[in-house]
């Protein structure tokens, strides 16, 4: 029933995002129709059926009514038919996302993951600890959090590749030497090209894992199982881990599902510091250039894949935490 | 704020008189301002303060900001105490200017961020049944939505944004978190004792909220409002920084692109890409420490009290 109810839940968030995304175009007072006109007719002759097709898109062909569009722009969606992007004419928008997600997902992925880990397991320990030296440790990774993401950036990228040069300044490898292929040459630049973002993401966003995880420890310690645990004289060690840490956590695995929105929202900044070729990089440059379908297209796949991590993670916290489902919330 | 500190200080020199006690932890108003006055608050709101300052004084006594120049990139000196931009601004005016802009922009979202949430939030679950169900699925339904990526796709088609369109922009698509918060404590509280007694004697369903719930939500909401302004900033701060923020305006986001494009990092300008950054970075801590302060008043399981020190206390009044 529950996992039912969750399922519902974020389809009706899909059908929402779809709605905005079909909404926001029309209303407001713009017309990409003649901006898009306008950069399509610079690279060479547009026919009627473009036009139409671009009208049906952004929804300033009044001839058709609205629900109408609407009905037209679900089922182009159905059949995967984005539009045609401009920055990158005439790819399909499709093919442009294609060849920049990979980039995002495995640099961002990987750092949130990596991040969340080092922070729970450093937040145990000082929640655990609390009162001592690492404790008061806890304070200056609020400053770290309140930096700004692009700022870091900016100041690390100064210091590490222009001043000592240890890192590139940005990209996603080394363009004169390798293509992306699955040889050892590019994999090693491209890891290369990727230790300083990941850097920045790690140091910028580890700061509220470890004080989120804090906080929980050191409330959980005042919980009566972990007082009884301890007069039973288990070790100290399992304790923490068996017995805190695994129910303090829990608050932090929804939130790291939540942070996945944050991240792709991040990566955007990121990727505009690093020039790094993902996904927010795309999505800038749609901007730029008034790329309305690909930018559509890119709001479309960040969306969908929060929605789906959110509910993996959601369908996954009702085995980690029995009590959800008891209550059958 | 001003207001604050002068009625902290005055509740902290009172209170170094006596020590508090479990016996006095509940009496109310006086108890609350003397737990909150830990160094840590003291500290941030003076930090704050001055930035507040800062951002009120210092566009009056600087020199005009946009007024160019030709020693673009010059480093500080006495007519210029932050050095200049590539095109010659003086940088400690901008940063002056900034800081007004971006304060402005801070308060006013997380205004306008605490006034959607409490109203989705409370009203939602005070009057529950359908109400609640429609209002509790639109913020769950905002709050998985990426929020950075639905402000660019709405910024950008808008032809021209103002400074009141990032504001409404960034509220509209802030408030989803504190909205639930604040559910869930308005659930809590609507089936306490005097908030039902309230009810059965007649009350209107207004009176109940702003009387008899409202007083309680208001650390929460303190806290929640002061995570907002820091949220505002940085949100601010990025969208600015990607080219997409309000046009023509002032704010530390606004600094730091332009920083960015003048290529600041290539030549090394530390004195035009290092102080928006290094302001924001101490508003937030500042702002952080303050809420550290009230949650720990709020929550007494985060106090952490140093069982060394009290030991030591407790022995040193034994001896004399």
């Amino acid at each position: 029933m529950s996992i039912l109810r969750k399922l519902a839940f974020y389809l009706v968030a899909l059908f929402a995002a779809l709605t905005l995304n079909f909404a926001i175009p029309r209303m407001l007072p713009s017309n990409p129709v003649d901006v898009l006109l306008g950069k399509l007719q610079a690279q060479g002759p547009v026919t009627p059926e473009t036009r139409q097709a671009l009208m049906l898109l952004f929804g300033t062909d009044t001839s058709v009514p609205i629900w109408q569009q609407y009905l037209d722009y679900l089922q182009s969606l159905a059949t995967g038919n984005l539009g045609v992007s401009v920055t990158y004419f005439p790819t399909p928008v499709t093919e442009v996302i294609a060849s920049a997600l990979p980039w995002t997902l495995v640099l961002v992925g990987l750092t949130t993951l990596i991040t969340f880990v080092i922070g729970m397991v450093i937040g145990t320990i000082a929640g655990w600890k609390r009162g001592t030296w690492v404790d008061s440790l806890i304070p200056s990774t609020t400053i770290l959090a309140s930096v700004p993401y692009f700022w870091l950036a900016m100041v690390l990228v100064y210091l590490l590749s222009v001043t000592a040069g240890i890192f590139p300044l940005g990209g996603g490898y080394d363009v004169r030497r390798t293509s992306p292929e699955l040889s050892f040459e590019f994999l090693s630049s491209a890891l290369y090209y990727a230790a300083l973002p990941a850097l920045t993401i790690v140091i910028s966003s580890i700061g509220g894992w470890i004080l989120g995880m804090r906080n929980m420890m050191v409330s959980t310690l005042s919980e009566d199982y972990v007082i009884t645990a301890r007069a039973k004289g288990l070790s100290p060690k399992r304790v923490m881990i068996t017995y805190a840490a695994r129910n303090a956590a829990l608050p932090s695995i929804a939130g790291f599902a939540i942070s996945l929105g944050f991240v792709v929202g991040g990566s955007v900044v990121m990727e505009q510091v690093f020039s790094y070729p993902g996904i927010g990089n795309a999505f800038l440059l749609a901007v730029q250039n008034n790329d309305y379908a690909l930018m559509q297209g890119l709001f479309l796949v960040i969306t969908i894949s929060v929605l789906g991590a959110n509910l993996l993670v959601d369908l996954l916290y009702q085995f980690i935490d029995p009590r959800t489902r008891a209550r059958g919330v | 704020m001003a207001e604050l500190i002068t009625e902290s200080i005055a509740v902290r020199a009172d209170a170094a008189d006596e020590e508090p006690d479990d016996s006095q932890r509940r009496r109310g108003r006086s108890a609350f301002w003397r737990r909150l006055l830990t160094p840590k608050f003291v500290v941030g709101a003076v930090v704050v303060l001055l930035i507040v300052l800062f951002g009120l004084i210092g566009p009056l006594i600087t020199q005009d900001p946009n007024a160019i120049d030709n020693i673009g990139l010059s480093s500080p000196s006495g007519a210029h105490p932050l050095g200049t931009t590539s095109v010659g601004q003086d940088v400690l005016a901008q940063l002056a200017h900034s800081t007004r802009g971006s304060l402005t922009v801070g308060v006013l979202v997380a205004a306008f961020t605490l006034g959607l949430s409490a109203f989705f939030g409370i009203i939602g679950a005070y009057i529950g049944g359908i109400t609640d169900e429609g209002f509790s699925l639109l913020s769950n339904v905002m709050l998985v939505i990426p929020g950075l990526p639905l402000v660019i796709v709405i910024a950008s088609y808008v032809e021209s944004q103002s400074v009141l369109l990032v504001i409404v922009v960034l509220a509209l698509t802030g408030w989803a978190a504190g909205a639930r918060v604040l559910r869930a404590q308005t659930l809590s509280l609507r089936n306490r004792e005097y908030v039902l007694a309230s009810r059965v004697a007649g009350e209107r369903t207004w009176r109940v909220i702003c009387v008899e719930i409202l007083p309680n939500l208001l650390p929460v909401m303190s806290s929640g409002f002061v995570f907002g302004i820091v949220g505002a900033v940085l949100a601010e701060a990025g969208l600015s920084f990607i080219g997409i923020g309000a046009t023509g305006s002032l704010t530390w986001g606004t600094m730091l692109a332009d920083a960015q494009n003048g290529q600041a990092l290539l030549f090394g300008a530390w004195w035009w890409f290092a102080p928006p950054g290094l302001l924001i970075a101490a508003l937030g801590a500042a702002l952080s420490l303050i809420n550290f302060s009230i949650d720990e008043v709020i929550n007494p399981k985060l106090r952490t009290t140093n069982i060394a020190k009290v030991e030591r206390r407790t022995k040193r009044e034994h001896q004399s």
